[in-house]
């Protein structure tokens, strides 16, 4: 059984977009933190730290979800894939990064890291979803500048219809 | 961000009291925890800093926090520096403060009441501001109308919420002293100046550097500025560099909101429909401070106050009121949504009385295409519009008689169908000296003149030739490098990806100026201009250059495709990049007296941007776009849901720069103002307790509650800028609460609409119940006491229980200490400190959200074995809560009391914020549970009788449950 | 808004687990998926000393399907439980409920057992439990009970539950011939909890009457309750004796009040939504019969 005191670092060592890191955490550390600040990776935003607003949502274990109410410990050996992974190594958007930008889907940005991720499983999961059902995916994630109308479209570009 | 090494973390204790004096504050464990570098409180600051200053003149300190006294919930208190935000959060925890509580208001219409509780003693009222304005003969219009219109009601506090919080890193330092503050605030940079005048430092001492983009704005992100100032401060304290980032909970309750207003509309009519006189009577619930810009928000669409039509006739009253709630400030639309909830409802309620359909009342009081540049009563000049064309567009995109019959079917069949419009110009690109409207002629000859927005570009060219374009617009994501590129490129002929721009501001380095930053639409009215006229410059010089070296006439040279070319001789060309790699590397070959180097700026003033006159008239903006919205909806009767089943919006932008940045201005804009009109809401309770303190309880809007629009575009080009743009980023922000409303209530057949439209709001309307939001400030709560001195306080319930003794043996045991310890479920100790007094400590919770509360209650008013009240107060980690409750006993007979109960408390701290779901449930819990262990002990033999006192009970009941 | 400093236990086997439990009793926190423990622990609300994460046991994240019920390990996914067809078309109401809770990105991780021992009055899964008469198990270092879900929500977040327990799986009857299934609720937002939620279950004799009829509610009161319909046992099973059931009961029910709704609004929603669960359960039970 693992235990690790309240004021002890540990050190945690994820597969950050199929690359190990790690870094140190005390129990109380939150993933989105670690991500941050002990990782230096940036990508993966914070907009409320209690679970509503879904700037947060990565990919980790293969589920799309909040890495706002995760603990860094409870990772420690885990995949997790973040909006840093999605474009090629060279920078090349991928087509769901494309298609963001071709349909006006972004404009701060603060949201669309979280959006990204959850697309990406959600296209996985279902490939060619109606825009009901896009608006259903999309309602755990709160977006201020864009109205949503321009990112149900682009996630349908990028699903090929 | 670390833009300086050796930061500390800091978290801001804010106050859990809505109005309070601050007794004491001991900091000492706090800074003794390890990993603290230290605790800034109010007086601290107070002693480096000034009060902010402010657009009125009242005897108001503003500080960016609390010195003696707390005036809202959120307002910061104390400030923790430490090596992490975890640690500094734990310290925070480890102040002490006690507080003496003042009777909290929230309402502005109550804190103008005789006896109000006052927020600012030296004002001596709460109303901090009251101008009249007459514009035209109103009173005669008045006397001549066929019809009068009243309308009257309140508009909600809302705001915009962007989703990246505010952050502020602040690093002071000496010989000489001065202040570096990096942050994502957006200006305008008018507010440095009162940074200046706050920290005591000239201009140049205080060197504010923004960030390229930031996370959304929509206006809230000028309200940091006093957090820059504190943390500046703190920094010059505390000795080392600090960062804050805001978070989630700071900004629902801390940063800023759009007013909640109290507003009232009168308007004339003919009979045949022409709107001859308007009034309006506006009050303004700023909140607990008058923080610049306001009172802007009031007087942002003053100068347009006749809207869309010719009207000539207007009066207006402002009054602002400050209340125990948090500072208001700009939000998308400022002032927009409230002015447009007032002129177009009433419009479209004189249709109604008159029988003209609303369409054609515009219709016929629109100001017409050939009358443009219109100069308004209030001094406003539109520059260009067509306001018909806009009507037209969206009747037939809305297919509107088809509407109408689908209106008429469905009403037949008992449905609740209704359709609603609006009409409104969108001022953009706005004069600084707008505010000044609030001070009267005399009081702004006194002051000194004041006017303008200027805009400031530069654009570079280096020794390579590559072009850089530097705006100090503060972009939050309305694409300003996409659309400056794109600007700067058609005129230099190159491609808008080989320009570079950069928009970020550095006060030291960057041309800026007091209207620099991101706000009222400045970008495409006054910037981007701006910025075009800086590249002309550039493109003129490039051209001299080409043209002496290709020996021809400078008219003769275009520039296309990254060359410079002999126009129809496309051979004999330069590479632009080489002509402007000359200006740098080989000056002396430059045309006779031409400067060297390739280095332009351009600070423009619009010359429409005057000062008030003395007729309190003012040019408040350079374009003024227009829009056009049109919905129809649908009412479930049993349930309130609202069916949005048509929403057309027609936009006049001017010449369009870049389509898709305009779309999806208007689509965000959309949102917010559908947002405001059916979900988006701060409740206060009469507590003045902050009641949407999550993202759970502020419900901003997703993706499914959006509807379809249908958007309609047409351009009528601004003649006051050089592309011909107008700004367009308030848009529906500010015209779909009204045209929904109006929908609504065209369905409902009434014009007693209020926002937002929630569920349980319309089915209430719908069915003719009167309706007020639990906790609400205006709540109609339960009957609860309400003795003299009474607790003012959103949380109430009554109820009874039968118990199984007569009422003197209920009684005993009622105001038995031992007992009742024994039967208060966490009940850890329970005192008599008096003869009527008692203090208690109590651990309450529900699924492990726990705390533990000292309780101090008072007897009043016993009469036994019938009746007492409890007055009581109790605090905690989780929040405070005070309280009273009146309990009576009546004899059933053959030994049983019937306990009557009820009780009315004020609960507050972050139970009250964050635990809204909960209070009511947890209190009924508790005080089933209470009966229960009460009941049982009366069975089993009751005790042998103490002399009084009962505060886990009321305590319970007083709330800081859950 | 981090939260208080706690120890971190990750038990690797359930009897790990409950030693925890014992050490620390009411001041431990047990973590499933997170969705509603994180943000409390976020806002310090809740303040553990430890926190026993056991997302590492296996053992309870199984599915057992028997003749006449189905065990659900209390670690089984929301996103997950919708994703196993013996379960979705072993328990319908289940499968009509649970793509109510939440959004995509709550219900890839949060759990079953999590919304359970959650207990909010609004949660669609204790619900449709509550309704089923299901059953809660639950093991201490003691040994392990099983409780049924009627007995097991107790008010607002409030459970049955002891300190040093741990619930380890539920148990859902399967089922039921000639029974119709029906579930809806009415939320301010999508994917927000429910202002008011209700669950049907009905199964209509071949007269056409009604053979037993159970009625939930959530949202209404402080914990998700079945009502008491017998009275309407042998009535007819169609749309009007729907609306009196739901008339009836609407008057019965003492509502809570909060931001977005008062008691006459829940009172309302539990006639309208009544109403057309109850139906639709109706319709089910009776197209069922037509088929067979
Ligand atoms: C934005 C958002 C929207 C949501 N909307 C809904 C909704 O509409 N409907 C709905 O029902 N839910 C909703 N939820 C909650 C979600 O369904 C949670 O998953 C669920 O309530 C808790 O499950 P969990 O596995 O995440 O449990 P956790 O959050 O891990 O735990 C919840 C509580 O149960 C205790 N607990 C957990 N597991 C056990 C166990 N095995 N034994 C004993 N105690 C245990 C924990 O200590 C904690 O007190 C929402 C959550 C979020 C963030
Ligand atoms: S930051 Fe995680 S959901 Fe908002
Ligand atoms: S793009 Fe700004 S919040 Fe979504």
């Amino acid at each position: 059984m693992l235990r690790i005191k309240p004021d002890q670092k540990q050190r945690v060592t994820v597969t950050v977009n199929g690359k190990a890191v790690s870094g140190y955490a005390e129990p109380r550390m939150l993933l989105t933190d670690f991500l941050r600040h002990e990782l230096g990776m940036y990508g993966t935003h914070v907009g409320c730290e209690h679970g509503v607003c879904g700037a947060c949502t990565a990919i980790i274990d293969g589920a799309a979800t909040r890495s706002c109410l995760r603990y860094a410990v409870q990772c420690d050996g885990l995949e997790i894939q973040t909006v840093e992974g999605l474009a090629d190594a060279d920078g090349t958007l991928n087509t769901l990064q494309k298609a963001f930008n071709e349909n006006g889907a972004l404009q701060c940005g603060f949201c669309t890291a979280g959006i990204l991720m959850s697309s990406t499983k959600f296209l996985q999961e279902n490939p060619k979803p109606n825009d009901d059902e896009i608006r259903d995916m999309l309602s755990g994630h709160i977006c201020r500048c864009t109205g949503y109308t321009q990112i149900v479209r682009a996630i349908r570009q990028a699903s090929g219809q | 961000m670390e833009p300086v090494a050796g930061i500390r973390h800091v978290a801001i204790l804010r106050s859990s009291h809505a109005h309070a004096r601050i007794t004491s504050i001991d900091t000492s464990k706090a800074e003794a925890l390890p990993g603290v570098h230290g605790v800034v409180t109010g007086v601290d600051i107070a002693s480096v800093t000034n009060p902010i200053p402010s657009a009125i003149r009242v005897p108001i300190k503003f500080y960016p926090i609390a010195v003696d006294k707390v005036r809202y919930v959120g307002e910061p208190v104390a400030v923790i520096a430490a090596i992490d935000r975890y640690v500094a959060e734990d310290a925070m925890e480890l102040i002490e403060i006690e507080y003496e509580s003042l009777p909290p208001v929230a309402d502005p219409v109550l804190a103008l009441e005789e006896g109000a509780s006052l927020l600012h003693d030296d004002v001596g009222s709460n109303q901090v501001h009251h101008r009249t304005f007459k514009y035209g003969d109103p009173d005669a219009a008045f006397a001549s109308a066929d019809k009068i219109v009243k309308l009257d009601w309140r508009y909600p506090r809302y705001s915009s919420t962007p989703m990246e919080t505010y952050g502020v890193v602040a690093n002071f330092e000496r010989q000489p002293d001065r202040y570096t503050i990096w942050s994502n605030f957006q200006g305008p940079f008018i507010l440095h100046a009162l940074m200046t005048g706050a920290l005591g430092v000239p201009g140049n001492r205080l060197r504010l550097i923004t960030a390229p983009h930031s996370g959304g704005s929509f206006g809230i992100k000028q309200a940091m500025f006093p957090y820059m100032v504190l943390l500046g401060a703190c920094s010059k304290l505390l000795g080392c560099p600090l960062k804050w980032i805001e978070d989630r909970l700071e900004h629902l309750i801390g940063s800023s909101m759009a007013a909640d207003r109290a507003d009232k509309v009168e308007a004339a009519f003919s009979k045949d429909g022409e709107l001859l006189g308007l009034r309006f009577d506006n009050i303004v619930n700023v909140g607990a401070f008058v923080r610049a810009p306001e009172p802007a928000s009031v007087y942002r669409m003053h100068s347009a106050s006749n809207g869309c039509y010719r009207v000539k006739n207007i009066f207006v009253e402002n009054r602002l009121v400050v209340t125990n709630t948090t500072p208001i400030g700009l939000n998308r639309g400022y002032g927009g949504p409230q002015f447009y909830f007032a002129l177009e409802r009433v419009i479209e309620a004189g249709a109604k009385e008159l029988g003209i359909d609303p369409a054609e009342i515009r219709r016929r009081n629109f100001i017409r295409a050939d009358e443009f540049p219109y100069l308004a009563p209030a001094g406003a000049t539109y520059d260009s519009g067509d306001y018909e064309a806009g009507l037209d567009q969206a009747l037939d995109l809305a297919a509107y008689d088809d509407l109408k019959a689908a209106r008429e079917k469905a009403r037949a069949e008992g449905k609740l169908f209704g359709i609603g419009m609006a009409a409104g110009i969108e001022p953009s690109g706005s004069n600084m000296a707008y505010v000044t409207l609030a001070q009267t002629p005399e009081e702004r000859a006194k002051a000194g003149g004041r006017s303008g927005g200027l805009g400031t570009a530069t654009i570079s060219v280096d020794p390579s030739g590559s072009v850089t374009v530097k705006t100090v617009s503060t972009p939050a994501g309305q694409g300003h490098q996409t659309v400056a590129a794109q600007v700067v490129a058609d005129a230099l002929g190159m491609r808008p990806d080989q320009i570079d721009v950069i928009t970020e501001v550095d006060t030291l380095t960057s041309a800026w100026s007091l209207a620099s930053g991101n706000y009222a639409n400045r970008f495409s009215s006054v910037v981007i201009g701006t910025i075009a006229e800086t590249a002309e410059k550039v493109a003129k010089k490039i051209k001299l250059i080409a043209a002496e070296n290709l020996e021809v006439a400078p008219e003769d040279i275009e520039l296309v495709g990254g060359e410079a070319r002999v126009v129809g001789v496309p051979e004999q060309a330069l590479p632009i990049r080489r002509v402007a790699s000359q200006t740098h590397w080989h000056p002396a070959g430059l045309p006779e007296g031409m400067e060297p180097g390739l280095f332009e700026t351009t600070i423009m003033n619009p010359p429409m941007l005057d000062a008030p006159d003395d007729q309190d008239r003012v040019g408040s903006a350079v374009t003024f776009g227009y829009v056009f919205d049109l919905a129809a909806v649908e009412i479930d009767r049993t349930t309130g849901e609202i069916e949005i089943v048509k929403y057309v919006s027609v936009h006049d932008v001017g010449n369009v720069l870049n389509g898709l940045v305009v779309e999806g201005q208007i689509y965000g804009g959309f949102a917010h103002g559908i947002a405001g009109a059916l979900l988006e809401e701060f409740v206060y309770d009469a507590g003045a307790n902050p009641q949407a303190g999550t993202f759970a309880d502020y419900l901003c809007i997703t993706a499914p509650e959006v509807p379809e629009v249908t958007v309609g575009h047409f351009n009528t080009p601004s003649p006051h800028n050089t592309l011909g743009a107008k700004g367009m980023g308030d848009g529906s922000s500010m015209l779909a609460p009204t045209a929904i409303a109006n929908a609504a209530a065209d369905a409902l057949g009434t014009y007693e609409i209020e926002l937002p439209l929630t569920l349980n709001k319309t089915w209430a309307k719908a069915n003719g119940q009167e309706y007020h939001r639990a906790g609400a400030t205006r709540a109609k709560v339960g009957e609860g006491p309400r003795e003299a001195g009474a607790v003012e306080g959103g949380l109430t319930g009554e109820g009874s229980v039968e118990l199984s003794a007569p009422p003197a043996v209920v009684w005993e045991m009622l105001l038995d200490p031992d007992a009742l310890a024994s039967v208060v479920p966490g009940c850890e100790k329970l005192e008599q400190v008096g003869e009527d007094s008692f203090t208690a400590e109590v651990v309450i919770g529900v699924a492990g959200i726990k705390g533990v509360y000292s309780a101090a209650i008072d007897l009043k008013d016993k009469i036994e074995p019938q009746s007492v009240r409890l007055v009581g107060k109790a605090s905690g980690g989780l929040g405070f809560g005070e309280g009273e409750g009146r309990v009576t006993l009546e004899d059933l007979g053959n030994g049983k009391t019937k306990l009557s109960y009820s009780y009315r408390a004020n609960v507050g701290g972050k139970v009250a914020a964050v635990g809204q779901r909960m209070l009511g449930t947890v209190t009924k819990l508790l005080i089933g549970q209470f009966f229960r262990g009460f009941e049982r002990r009366l069975k089993s033999g009751g005790d042998d009788g103490g002399s009084s006192g009962n505060p886990g009970f009321f305590r319970r009941m007083f709330g800081g449950g859950s | 808004m981090k939260p208080v400093a706690f120890e971190y236990c990750r038990p690797d086997t359930v009897e790990e687990a409950l030693d925890l439990l014992k050490e620390f009793g009411s001041d431990a926190s047990i973590i499933s998926g997170g969705l509603s423990l994180g943000a409390m622990l976020n806002m310090r609300l809740v303040r553990p000393k430890a926190l026993i994460d056991i997302n590492g046991l296996g053992e309870l994240a199984d599915i057992k399907a028997g003749d006449a019920t189905i065990r659900t390990g209390t670690l089984i996914r929301q996103a997950g439980a919708m994703e196993m067809p013996v379960l979705m078309s072993g328990v319908p109401l289940l499968a009509k409920a649970l793509p109510y809770v939440g959004h995509y990105q709550i219900r890839s991780r949060g759990t079953l057992g999590g919304s359970v021992a959650h207990a909010d009055p609004s949660a669609e899964i204790p619900l449709t439990l509550v309704t089923l008469s299901g059953a809660v198990t639950l093991r201490s270092p003691g040994g392990s009970r099983e409780v049924p879900a009627r007995e097991f929500f107790q008010g607002l977040l409030t459970t049955d539950r002891r300190a040093d327990e741990l619930v380890t799986g539920l148990t859902w009857p399967i089922r039921r011939d000639l029974t119709g299934y029906a579930f809806e609720e009415l939320a301010q937002r999508h994917g927000d909890f429910a202002i008011t939620a209700v669950a049907a279950e009905a199964t209509v004799a071949g007269d056409g009457s009604i053979a037993d009829v159970s009625f939930g509610l959530g949202g209404v009161e402080d914990r998700p309750f079945v009502a008491t319909t017998a009275g309407f046992v042998g009535k007819p099973a169609t749309a009007a004796t729907a609306s009196d059931i739901a008339n009836t009961i609407a008057e019965t029910v003492d509502p809570m009040v909060d931001l977005q709704a008062n008691a006459d609004y829940r009172r309302q929603l539990v006639r309208v939504l009544g109403a057309r669960v109850l139906t639709a359960a109706f319709n089910d039970a009776t197209g069922q019969q037509e088929a067979a």
